[in-house]
């Protein structure tokens, strides 16, 4: 068995414009989910939108510098992820088939082992 | 090799169990039944490779296997390695060009030397792309196995595509002094024989063999003495490849049981049409229209919409053509492609339109980098022009 993180990537401005029932509709989607997977899931979480992103370069030396905003402004922004345990990239893309993202996409990345 | 954990040993095994299949066929021709005797040859490859395995595991990355351990009797039950290797390569998680590239290196065990000369990158640049490939399989647990049932159909379409791929290259290389690389062309014909063999019953597979079968028949009258190309129509069908075409029409009929019939088997079907007709004036335009018209509605493709447009102007003459060729102009996956204005140039010239003709000629020229392709454009060109009284 493997790790594996998937990553939600969504435009964020759907969801500003978006109305409770948009709102509803993603929380059902994602309990569902959650219930659905609940034997591969690792842990998960929502996060706030970039607008409340603090980006931090530098870390560690001299000249950090600490700046409003996400690291990369892009059109779809990182919202939220899943941890889950799968035994192979097909079996993982399967249950990242079924993670809600009505407005954009999710990325699967192997959790690196260090032995 | 099922039961071996990692890349590079079922590279070094699948290589040489595809070679030593390939060399005893040609040789006493492919036995009775073609799976036990690839499942022997497997089976003596694993236990060598097995005595090795030991020792070399550690040192190099693991790759997934199946749970299930492979029942001692090995029967025509398991799937062939080399299948499993197959969907490793064309693995959808895996980018289309490193897809071919894997596949050419693992499974036809070509050198990435000269996988690079048929894909005219340099030989640092192919390595690298195998290696992240390879890197990749590893780390992200891309498995190596046959996909279930539900999954087959999508996942084997991946598989047919990379080697209709492979195919393609080197049946129009896309630059060079020659038109085919029969090498590459060998190569995906005997990764098509080969997929025959493990999956007899899929029409798809049957469609595929089929499609490059005739396609390839048709091999010694695509250019002349002097390597200039030759279209169709110019083309001494006395020298295609009899046997060959009568050894792949049966395979078009399984391949159109499919229900529905896939791209291939239908594009097997047209090519087929092509086969049997005595002449190029003589062949059933319609009915290879009505082919390329299930085609797109089962596959819409620009490319396919171009194809069915030019056999509409074969079939009711070059206006009726061009005017299908008209709402293309337009379609951006096409705006590159040379075949698009050198239809449309075909069309005009035939309707006596030679400067439009010519322009046409002139733009299709530009867009191909073969060098047979660009003489016989460049040759054209001149005729157009000089009929106009330029």
């Amino acid at each position: 068995m493997a790790e594996y993180l998937v990553l939600i990537y969504e435009n964020e401005a759907e969801y500003a414009k978006g109305d409770q029932g948009v709102f509803d509709e993603v929380m059902k989607a994602h309990n569902d989910f959650g219930s659905t997977h609940h034997a591969a899931l690792r842990g998960g979480n929502a996060l706030q939108p970039t607008s409340t992103a603090t980006s931090i370069r530098g870390t560690r030396t001299d000249s950090v510098t600490v700046t409003d905003g996400p690291f990369a402004e892009t059109k779809e922004a990182l919202g939220g992820y899943y941890l889950i345990e799968a035994p192979d990239l097909d079996a993982a893309i399967e249950i990242a088939k079924q993670v809600p993202a009505k407005f954009g996409g999710v990325e699967v990345r192997p959790v690196m082992v260090f032995d | 090799m099922r039961v071996t954990r990692d890349l590079d040993l079922a590279e070094e095994c699948a290589q040489d169990a595809f070679a030593r299949a390939l060399t005893a066929w040609a040789a006493d021709g492919v036995p009775e039944r073609p799976g036990a005797w690839l499942t022997t040859v497997a089976r003596r490859r694993a236990l060598d490779v097995l005595r090795r395995e030991a020792a070399l595991r550690r040192a190099l990355p693991m790759l997934v296997v199946d749970d299930i351990e492979p029942s001692p009797e090995l029967g025509e039950v398991i799937p062939d390695d080399r299948l499993r290797l197959m969907f490793t390569c064309a693995h959808p998680a895996l980018n289309q060009d490193a897809q071919v590239a894997l596949t050419l290196r693992l499974l036809c065990g070509v050198t990435t030397a000269e996988i690079a000369k048929a894909f005219l990158v340099a030989e640092p640049t192919m390595a690298a792309r195998l290696t992240r490939a390879k890197k990749k399989i590893a780390l992200a647990r891309i498995p190596y196995r046959v996909p279930d049932a539900e999954q087959l159909p999508e996942r084997l379409d991946a598989v047919l595509t990379v080697v209709h791929l492979l195919f393609t290259v080197g049946h129009t290389a896309p630059s060079g002094p020659d038109l085919v690389r029969s090498d590459v062309v060998e190569r995906a014909l005997d990764l098509a024989r080969m997929l025959r063999v493990l999956l007899p019953a899929d029409p798809e597979v049957a469609g595929l063999l089929a499609l490059l079968e005739l396609t390839h028949a048709r091999r010694a009258t695509r250019t002349d003495d002097s390597g200039r190309l030759l279209l169709l129509d110019e083309q001494d069908r006395s020298r295609w490849d009899r046997d060959a075409i009568a050894a792949a029409t049966p395979l078009v009929r399984e391949s159109l049981r499919g229900r529905p019939p896939g791209r291939f088997g239908l594009q097997a079907a047209i090519a087929a049409v092509h086969a049997e007709a005595p002449s190029y004036a003589d062949t059933d335009w319609r009915e290879i229209v009505a082919l390329y018209g299930v085609l797109l509605a089962r596959w819409p493709s620009p490319v396919v919409a171009l194809n069915r447009a030019v056999a509409v102007g074969l079939a009711d003459g070059p206006a009726a053509g061009l005017a299908e060729l008209e709402p293309l102009g337009s379609e951006p996956a096409l705006a590159t492609y040379a075949y698009l204005p050198a239809a449309r140039a075909d069309f005009l010239r035939r309707l006596g339109r030679y400067d439009e003709a010519a322009t046409a000629y002139a733009e299709a020229a530009l867009l191909t980098d073969n060098d047979v392709e660009q003489a016989f454009l460049r040759g054209r060109y001149e005729e157009v022009r000089s009929a106009s009284g330029h």
